[in-house]
């Protein structure tokens, strides 16, 4: 395979990437660019480049201020960083997924997370810090690692998922990743609402009873 | 006329030491204790405030750096623009202003006459008096300005004091430390070199009087830690920003050339400064890089409440700049999320 040595000590970035992607389209197939640098930095910035580029990489201080990076480059250009990459990593996807959800069986009952907003406050007090509060936590509640299964609103909560607009787009954003949005049909004709709802659909007091009673845990903010 | 270029590699805030480097040192300084230093080295804010009596209060501050583009006088535009723009961010009126010059003894002093011609005209349109300077015989050249402002000590936009249920509202676009990169290399088209420069040199005067009509929470400008590194600053008081990363306005052509890796080693520094505090909720690799590019003369970057930050964000835009309500603010461990 062949190797192309670059020296870039003394140049400050962006000149080593530059002269790195100079070596690699030099290389023009397989084979492997080795650079040397005088900062750490300008290793780090050659690291981010690998990664886009989907090379392997590695580095190693020869001393001070003296730093080799290796960029390798298995198969044509094309292919590395073109349509062939992004087939490449389709497939890894794919199996990645199976061995997921084999993972998820092997370890027993799944978890039914359940949250149930029965306000359009967070909390007694101040409804606009109460107001404050809830937004913050249903964002938060968009950005857990482990979306919930359900949530329900009821009562005041019914607000939330129609005429507030605080937080429409990160249940929508949940909503769009799975989560089952429910709000309360009796408490949307109590509060004239029906006509509004602007995310998730409509239950009734049977089901929000049966995916209380069904959830391993249930939030309430 | 190619003899007036002066030769810049990496100036600007990209030329500004780590965060990390200088909050080291910084550490160690022993603390001056006077009540009436109102602002000072703790929370890293953009200038020293001194209260002088209960009504009128002093804003100080400093900035000088390498050439970033290669014609004088614009430089010195961008220069004092970027100086005078940390008094903007305190929400301070420029009053007087200093030459602070590094120049080499062989270079055409034709060329220091235009950079000061730059800075002299900028100061002139921030309403403040050129007073002075000083210049000493050096490799490199460098340029800047000391500015000293006046502030009610009651009125002081801090960086650090947003709420949680603020938007945030960017005054200019990123990606200017990008594009003077790929110009460095002769890759930056005209048009991303046209708006690089004119936002670097247009002064922040207008979006700071603008943004003082309102009760801001919290303001800071975005300079050479980059925009998450000027937000991280903003939540020292321990909140959570979520930055929507399709609102932020950037150089159109910022994100083809970061795909090219004209990178500076400033991003990166941010980069590992900021570290696991920032979390990119999805894979956007250009964006990642122009929200870490160290910005000369940044646009200001200010927390108000979402009524406020739309009506003023629509009276910034008419200055002639892209602009944009950037993400919120909400309650939670001090962190940024892109989204």
């Amino acid at each position: 395979m062949k190797t192309i040595e670059v020296d870039a000590r003394g140049e400050q970035c962006p000149i080593p990437m530059i002269k790195a992607k100079k070596a690699l389209e030099e290389l023009g197939g397989a084979g492997t660019v080795q650079i040397r640098v005088d900062n750490e930095i300008a290793v780090q910035n050659l690291k981010k480049m690998a990664a886009q580029k989907k090379l392997g990489f590695q580095s190693e201080k020869k001393g001070e201020r003296d730093y080799q990076a290796e960029l390798k480059q298995d198969s044509l250009p094309e292919a590395a960083d073109g349509r062939g990459g992004a087939e490449q990593t389709g497939g890894e996807a794919v199996f990645q997924e199976t061995e997921e959800s084999y993972m998820n069986c092997a370890v027993g009952p799944q978890k039914h997370l359940v949250a149930a907003v029965g306000s359009r406050f967070m909390g007694d007090g101040s409804e606009e810090l109460g107001r404050i509060l809830m937004k913050g936590f249903l964002f938060a509640l968009s950005q857990l690692d482990e979306l919930p299964e359900t949530i329900l609103f009821y009562n005041g909560g019914a607000y939330l998922t129609t005429e507030c607009p605080d937080s429409l787009e990160d249940l929508k954003a949940m909503e769009n990743q799975g989560v089952e949005i429910l709000t309360c049909g009796t408490c949307l004709d109590y509060y004239g609402l029906k006509e509004k709802l602007q995310v998730g659909g409509v239950t009734n007091m049977y089901q929000i009873a049966e995916k209380l009673a069904g959830a391993t845990q249930v939030i309430q903010p | 006329m190619k003899e007036n270029r002066i030769f810049c590699k990496g100036g600007g805030c990209t030329a500004k030491l780590g965060p990390a480097a200088l909050q080291k040192v910084l550490k160690q300084l022993p603390k001056f204790e006077d009540p009436n230093l109102l602002v000072g080295f703790e929370g890293s804010d953009d200038a020293a405030v001194y209260r002088l009596t209960d009504e009128l209060a002093i804003v100080q501050t400093l900035d000088f750096f390498p050439p970033m583009v290669e014609d004088p006088y614009l430089f010195g535009q961008i220069a004092a623009a970027n100086a005078l723009s940390d008094v903007y961010a305190m929400g301070g009126t420029v009053k007087t202003a200093l030459n602070i010059v590094c120049f080499p003894e062989t270079e055409d002093l034709n060329l220091l006459g235009e950079i000061l011609q730059g800075g002299s005209d900028k100061v002139r349109e921030a309403g403040g008096v050129l007073s002075g300077g000083h210049s000493i015989a050096d490799e490199g050249i460098k340029y800047g300005l000391s500015v000293t402002g006046v502030i009610h000590p009651g009125k002081i936009l801090r960086n650090n004091t947003c709420r949680p249920g603020d938007q945030l509202l960017l005054t200019k676009p990123l990606g200017v430390g990008i594009v003077t990169t790929a110009d460095r290399v002769g890759e930056a088209s005209e048009e991303a070199k046209k708006l690089a420069v004119r936002s670097m040199s247009f002064l922040n005067r207008r979006a700071s009087e603008i943004l003082r009509e309102y009760p801001v929470h919290g303001c800071t400008d975005v300079t050479g830690f980059s925009f998450l590194g000027h937000l991280m600053e903003m939540l020292d008081g321990g909140y959570t920003a979520a930055v929507d990363s399709g609102a932020v306005p950037y150089i159109p052509e910022a994100r083809a050339y970061a795909d090219e890796f004209y990178l500076t080693a400033g991003g990166q520094r941010n980069r590992n400064f900021l570290g696991d505090l920032v979390e990119f909720r999805r894979e956007d690799f250009a964006m990642e890089e122009i929200l870490f590019d160290p910005q000369t003369s940044g646009g200001l970057l200010a927390a108000l409440s979402p009524k406020d930050a739309s009506e003023a964000c629509k009276r910034i835009e008419e200055l002639g700049l892209p602009c944009g309500i950037v993400g919120e603010v909400f309650p939670g461990e001090k962190k940024i999320l892109v989204n």
